[in-house]
């Protein structure tokens, strides 16, 4: 199947304008702004149950709706702060296919009546950026952007804005705030965004995969996207693969393709041919499903399904760790990058991050006992539920998961 | 020279990209923009940031120490950002790491000789199927490198120095 997302693979030149309208590029978004109310763009994308691609999957048409109209002006964000650690499509989408990305931001911001959007991308996005803003110029110049769009009175502007290296930032809440001048720590939440976002404003933010998703569906239909994927999962996913498999990569497939496919068939087996020991389906944020049967490899990667293997789909960042690995080890990676990127607001994650690496450190260095296993475990599960946003429980996932499903590895790693 | 004297048109165009109860919006950019020259931001830059979007400088400190970009110290002309983050580590980024380090005779975290490279280990960049990778972070702003081999990454420092005359 043709992709709809990383169309760059059937032709390549799609970021270029002329070529990306000749393949019917922002013909969506001059149809909705010069034919359409803004709620019936937010309607199709609800019908057509696209579901956010940050890692949430929250329903982004929802979303959208909640948008407070009484408070004005607003504003649209797109989440270009890609940092989880094995995550790596957001910028090949916007590396080879900008236009989409864009159209998709532009047909939100339509949505919900913003006449300015911004583009939040990690810092070391630089060239990313710069590459968004020639795009962004481009369609200036050619009337999809700028003032009283296609002789209508709507108007929008894109502006693209880097971070500057913290994880923390792909927390909505800590995105705006980084947005607006500040120290990327997290709101608390009530109010969400689409009541109280960028400068106070009523705002919607959403993942760039998302925003990709929805020039397609508005040219085709909400039941044309919906006949892909899985009934809970809508449509197609990248599903970025690393680890310790043949040929990593960003794979776009309908929700519900199974692990074997992916790791197999696209990725190649896994390296050296040795076994697939755990897979991690979220990145450095996930439960580690352990794979000691073939019902495992089976199983359809959607929302749902993944569930049922006592883990989250989250971004799919899908990272494959073989037999070779040992978890002391790998958990000892994952501490170490949540300890770095804790905001340091709220007590549990910046003790919480800072005591857990203590004791992996101790327990990979050899010097680890069984009950340095008992602690870390203790600290983590203390930790869960009391953090001010998802990054403290996320940095106890992989540890508690790991201890309690691969507890061999840890035993070899201590003294008796 | 102040910052706005130095770099108006860089300034006025930053300050457009938001509104006008946004203006501090303007400090990360501005941060950017002090520290292309030198590597680092100094303190004379942080008050006239400072001033520019009217916070303190204590403010704008307190942003340089909190994201990993922004220094507020010169070390080497280039910061060679190595990820050795878990999809990096898992295809051998810490033995590219350790290699790296016999190579150009420093340890992570220490600068060469002639102040050409600092070597850091950085958490993930978003390029886990390409690693070993790093980014280099210097005058030409952020690059990535991706697939390196020591070889190759001894070859691009020695571009570079011919390209900019190296040293401090």
């Amino acid at each position: 199947m043709a992709h709809i997302l990383l169309r760059h693979r059937e032709i390549p030149d799609i970021n270029k304008l002329n070529v990306y309208k000749k393949n019917g590029g922002l013909a969506a978004f001059k149809n909705a702004v010069t034919k359409m109310k803004p709620n019936d763009v937010t309607d199709v994308v609800k019908n057509s149950g696209l579901r956010g691609r940050g890692g949430a999957g929250f329903p982004t048409g929802m979303k959208w709706s909640f948008i407070d109209n009484k408070n004005w002006p607003h504003y649209v964000v797109a989440n270009a702060d890609e940092s989880e650690p094995g995550t790596f499509k957001d910028r090949e989408i916007m590396e080879s296919n900008p236009f989409q990305f864009i159209e998709g931001l532009a047909l939100a911001s339509y949505a919900v009546g913003a006449n300015a959007a911004y583009i939040y991308l990690r810092g070391e996005f630089w060239e990313v950026a710069a590459f968004l803003d020639e795009k962004i110029a481009e369609l200036e110049a050619e009337g999809y952007l700028g003032e009283k769009l296609f002789g209508t009175d709507y108007s929008l502007k894109i502006y693209t804005h880097l971070g500057a290296g913290a994880y923390i930032c792909g927390e909505e809440t800590a995105l705006l705030e980084s947005l607006e001048g500040k120290r990327g720590q997290p709101r608390v939440r009530p109010p969400f965004p689409p009541s109280y976002g960028l400068y106070g404003k009523p705002t919607i933010i959403n993942n760039v995969e998302t925003f990709t998703n929805v020039p397609v569906i508005m040219a085709n239909g909400a039941d044309w996207y919906k006949a892909m994927g899985t009934a809970d999962s809508a449509g197609v996913k990248i599903f970025s693969l690393s680890g310790r498999v043949r040929k990593p990569g960003n794979y776009e497939l309908p929700f519900g393709t199974t692990f074997r496919e992916l790791i197999y068939t696209h990725g190649g087996g896994v390296q050296d041919s040795h076994k697939v020991k755990a897979i991690m389906p979220a990145g450095a944020s996930s439960s580690l499903i352990v794979v000691d049967d073939d019902k495992v490899l089976d199983t359809p990667m959607d929302y749902a399904n993944v569930r049922t293997l006592k883990a989250e789909l989250g971004s799919a960042s899908v990272i494959v760790v073989d037999e070779t690995v040992s978890l002391d080890w790998l958990i000892n990676k994952t501490v170490h990058f949540f300890k770095h990127e804790s905001c340091g607001k709220c007590t549990p994650c910046r003790e919480g991050t800072y005591w857990m690496s203590n004791i992996t450190e101790r327990i990979h260095a050899g010097h680890g006992t069984n009950a340095d296993v008992d602690l870390l475990l203790n600290v983590a599960k203390q930790m869960q539920g009391k953090c001010l946003c998802a990054l403290g429980d996320f940095s106890t996932t992989a540890v508690v998961t790991s201890i309690e499903r691969f507890r061999q590895d840890f035993d070899k790693a201590v003294k008796a | 020279m102040s910052l706005a004297k130095k770099y108006p048109k860089e300034v006025k165009q930053i300050l457009s990209k938001y509104p006008p109860e946004g203006k501090r919006s303007a400090v990360m950019p501005l941060l950017f923009l002090a520290q292309r020259e030198e590597g680092y931001v100094n303190k004379e830059a942080m008050q006239d940031i400072a001033k520019i979007v009217d916070i303190t400088e204590t403010d704008v400190a307190a942003i340089v120490g909190f994201y990993t970009l922004y220094h507020d110290k010169k070390e080497g002309k280039y910061r060679m950002q190595v990820c050795t983050d878990l999809p990096c580590a898992l295809r051998g980024a810490d033995k590219f790491m350790e290699d790296l380090c016999g190579n150009l005779g420093i340890k992570v975290g220490e600068t060469t000789e002639d102040g050409f490279v600092t070597l850091e280990a950085v958490t993930c960049l978003a390029a886990c199927d390409k690693a070993p990778m790093f980014q280099t972070q210097g005058p030409d702003g952020i690059k990535y490198h991706e697939n390196m081999t020591v070889d190759k990454t001894m070859e691009l420092v020695h571009t570079l120095k011919n390209a900019i005359g190296g040293g401090k």
